[in-house]
């Protein structure tokens, strides 16, 4: 019995000890001064700014979520894919038009990898990109007023995910498909997938002044899958790398059958070749049917328009632009280094991660060193390009970047890792764990030929516990790591907004000079605009009632208008008067079949109301403007559909 | 005497700054203006310290009934001051040049000294009035009414110099580069008084 009672006391003692030792282990083995230590280096003391801007893409929200580094605050949500209750982007008469697309009005979409112009193969903090991976769109977002200014549908397109990455000097935006289909589309068994579908590489041409886009050219490759791909830069700069999968070309069962060959490609394509190929004529301009929606900053309006042909060219008519670097399993990620020479493929699958060198890729060029060809592309012998391997470094290898020192960081999903290495010895520096899943991982200006390698963060596809526990559905999480020294520090781990696939990241300085505070009023050219208290009025042009009217801190004008009937459709056309930073207006009517409208200074947003009831409606601010807020309201009387009251309206009668 | 006549010339001639930079600034800052508003008072008129400004200081005015800001053609100051403030320049250099060739006493500097003294004080007493009027004249109307703890209306009248708290604003009232200039140019009729002076004594004493 003592035996017994001593066995269980030694058995707890051992429990507990175990206990504890899981409890250090999940606070990361920081506490004390240490943790204190790392807390000062995110702590951004209030009316402190963050040195970095980070722009996550928001994979199913369809937007931009602009964070500050260190701190992991989150500043906005840019709406770019998705309508947005919260401003009326997407709801609005003068927005709606960015969401149209060859299938009709698209409210949604899922955004990927967002990528900052650059110039010289620097930041230059201009525009950021986006890709819309569903229904295959390209937006750009201005950074000086941090809203979507364009939307460019891609046609023969399908699953936008090899984008949207652009090259040194913003030439152009590159678009690849990751599903193949038929090009053009037609009804067909889907079992003759191999010999006959096409996977489309897409080339936007980015306006060097506006920014606008415009499809110069579709590269109709073989019917793989293109997974993601980057510029080269530097000495490769005039290349672009594209990883496929399925080069198998199978149509069903992918998990199985697209995992059969031992070496999938990189697709290493020479664009300025087949640009100038095509400047010379070349390529085909092919039927296609595609939007291209574009906000006019003057007007304050979006239109879109449908755009007729493409210019489609086939790799054969190029030889020599475009090659096949073997690559081993299912490589994903397709990342370039500062100096353009090393092309890694994160082969998925794989125990090691491949490095390409430009060069040799070069070299086996000049000397025709091919392995036969898929479809006339040649292929190069994997041992005649391969710049090295990191050997074992971790368990399902995603993404790399770089951070200008001769470094790279490569994500590994399976193992819940970032893996620092070392570019041409390929020695393994560091492993920090993530929490959980990586998926991709940024460094700001780590997609660049000068990368601020100060910070880098993790993105995890996986929460769980990171955080106090919200249901089953929960937000994804990042960590920060503090990459100035030889070994990475987590420094914070802070949730983020959708599912962010990759983000792009900035010095602050860059862009926040930038940064608009208002529109300006005496710039505002929307056709509908009412600019003081005289241009306001109220029009009938049959069932359609325009209302014309303003806001200032605190009141409609007008605010009583009547003459409306049931069966009108009213457009109330707001102008927001203000010419101060942070005075937005909003708008918001009873019953109305959409969002409400949040109005910028100097802004002119309208909103769509088809009244179903006689009565008297009431209208406010939804937005606490000032002091007044509460009282700044109006009524719109509602008359039965054969009602001859003539329209009337007023402001303080 | 010459060094004494180029100083008052260049006394003079520093009055022109007032045509080109502000005379006075108000600025008013608020929690919520983290980025103060702020006038410039030039003798030409009132313009914003940045391009909105003065709307929104009248914006934010009409809550307590205060007028808006005058535009140049409203206020008779604003084309009398220019004429003035050309006026005593041109006599100021001429009253220099004159020194300089010793065809009038020093004396002379000092009486534009006096002269200059007296406009400027008559100046501010205007300003000082407008400013008591733009502060307390308000809408009956008006939409939020504050009273001192003895129940009079509260006045918004800027300080004419120095700093105020007015309800959520701090209130700085400062010259601005053409006001100092003024300064330093009146003080350099000074000198060329006592330089003039000390000249003058010297001869008389040899």
């Amino acid at each position: 019995m003592k035996n017994i009672l001593k066995t269980t006391v030694a058995l707890v003692t051992i429990l507990v000890a175990f206990t504890s030792c899981n409890n250090s282990g999940k606070s990361n083995g920081q506490s004390g001064a240490l943790a204190s230590n790392v807390a000062e280096k995110v702590y951004v003391a209030p009316g402190e700014y963050d040195s970095h801007y980070a722009f996550m893409s928001g994979g199913y929200s369809g937007n931009i979520t602009v964070y500050g580094l260190p701190s992991g605050r989150m500043f906005k949500e840019i709406p770019v894919f998705s309508q947005f209750p919260t401003n009326g982007y997407g709801y609005s008469e003068e927005t709606k038009p960015m969401l149209e697309t060859s299938y009709g009005f698209v409210p949604w979409d899922d955004s990927h990898h967002p990528d900052i112009s650059q110039t010289n193969g620097e930041l230059d903090g201009r525009w950021i990109f986006i890709n819309g991976n569903n229904t295959p769109r390209i937006a750009r977002i201005s950074l000086t007023t941090f809203e979507t200014e364009e939307i460019i549908e891609v046609p023969n397109s399908a699953g936008n995910h090899s984008s949207s990455f652009i090259t040194e000097n913003t030439e152009y935006v590159v678009a690849g498909t990751r599903f193949s289909v038929p090009v053009p589309q037609k009804d067909m068994p889907i079992k003759d997938y191999k010999g006959n579908f096409k996977g489309a590489l897409s080339f936007i041409s980015v306006d060097p002044e506006h920014g606008h886009m415009d499809i110069k050219f579709q590269i109709l490759m073989p019917g793989f899958n293109y997974d993601l791909s980057h510029p080269g830069r530097g000495k490769s700069h005039g290349w672009f790398f594209f990883t496929t999968y399925n080069t198998e070309e199978a149509n069903s069962l992918l998990e199985v059958n697209a995992s059969q060959n031992d070496k999938d490609f990189i697709a290493a394509i020479n664009w300025k070749k087949i640009e100038e190929y095509v400047n010379n004529g070349g390529g085909t301009m092919m039927p296609a049917n595609y939007a291209h929606n574009l906000y006019d900053e003057a007007t304050h309006m979006a239109t879109s328009t449908m755009k007729k042909e493409v210019r489609v060219v086939n790799p054969a008519e190029v030889p020599g632009a475009i090659y096949l670097l073997p690559t081993p399993k299912s490589p994903h990620g397709c990342d370039v280094d500062p100096t353009g020479e090393y092309i890694v493929g994160n082969g998925k699958l794989s125990a090691n991660l491949t490095v390409h060198s430009f060069t040799k890729m070069l070299d086996a060029i000049e000397k025709k060193k091919f392995d036969g060809d898929a479809y006339g592309i040649p292929i190069l012998k994997f041992e005649d390009v391969l710049a090295g391997s990191v050997e074992q470094p971790g368990l399902g290898p995603l993404h790399t970047e770089f951070d200008g020192e001769g470094n790279a960081y490569t994500t590994f999903f399976i193992s819940s890792e970032v893996v620092k290495w070392k570019l041409g010895t390929w020695e393994v520096l560091d492993r920090k764990p993530t929490y959980y899943s990586v998926g991709h991982l940024t460094i700001p200006g780590g997609n660049s030929r000068k990368p601020f390698g100060k910070y880098m963060f993790a993105m995890n596809k996986i929460t769980k516990d990171r955080y106090l526990p919200v249901g089953p559905e929960m937000e994804h999480s990042a960590q920060l790591y503090d990459i100035s020294g030889d070994k990475m520090e987590l420094l914070l781990d802070f949730p983020t907004h959708g599912e962010p696939h990759y983000a792009a990241a900035i010095p602050a300085e860059i862009i926040m000079k930038n940064s608009r505070k208002i529109y300006r009023l005496a710039e505002n050219e929307h056709p509908r605009k009412a600019l003081s208290d005289a241009d306001t009025k109220v029009v009938r042009e049959g069932k359609n009632v325009h209302i014309y009217m303003t806001t200032i801190r605190s009141h409609f004008s007008p605010d009583n208008i009547e003459g409306v009937k049931v069966g009108d459709k009213v457009f109330f056309h707001v102008t927001n008067l203000e010419q101060d930073f942070d005075v937005p207006h909003g708008f918001a009517v009873i019953g109305a079949n959409t969002a409400e409208l949040l109005v910028m200074p100097g802004q002119t947003r309208t909103l769509t109301w088809e009244p179903k009831q006689v009565g008297v409606w009431p209208f406010y601010c939804t937005d606490f403007c000032s002091a007044l807020h509460q009282e700044m309201q109006g009524y719109v009387r509602v008359s039965p559909a054969d009602s001859n009251l003539e329209l009337s309206w007023s402001l303080g009668d | 005497m010459k060094t004494a006549g180029i100083i008052m010339i260049i006394g003079s001639l520093l009055l022109l700054g007032l045509f080109k930079y502000p005379l006075w600034n108000i600025m008013l800052g608020a929690p919520q203006y983290p980025d103060p508003l702020g006038m410039d008072i030039y003798i030409t008129g009132i313009q914003g310290v940045d391009e909105f400004d003065l709307q929104n200081i009248d914006g934010l005015n009409h809550y307590i009934g205060m007028k808006t800001i005058p535009k140049p053609e409203e206020m008779w100051e604003f084309s009398v001051f220019p004429k003035v403030i050309l006026g005593m320049s041109i006599l100021g250099v001429v009253i220099g040049i004159l020194g300089f060739f010793n065809k009038v006493s020093y004396k002379f500097f000092l009486g534009w000294f006096i002269l200059m003294t007296a406009l400027g004080v008559a100046g501010m007493y205007d300003f000082n009035n407008w400013l008591i009027d733009y502060g307390s004249n308000l809408d009956p109307n008006a939409i939020i009414k504050v009273t001192n703890p003895d129940g009079t209306p509260m006045s918004y009248k800027p300080p004419l110099i120095g700093y105020q708290k007015l309800l959520n604003f701090d209130v700085d009232s400062w010259p601005h580069i053409g006001g100092y200039l003024m300064f330093v140019g009146m003080s350099l009729t000074l000198v060329a008084f006592w330089l003039g002076r000390r000249a003058s004594l010297k001869r008389t004493t040899q």
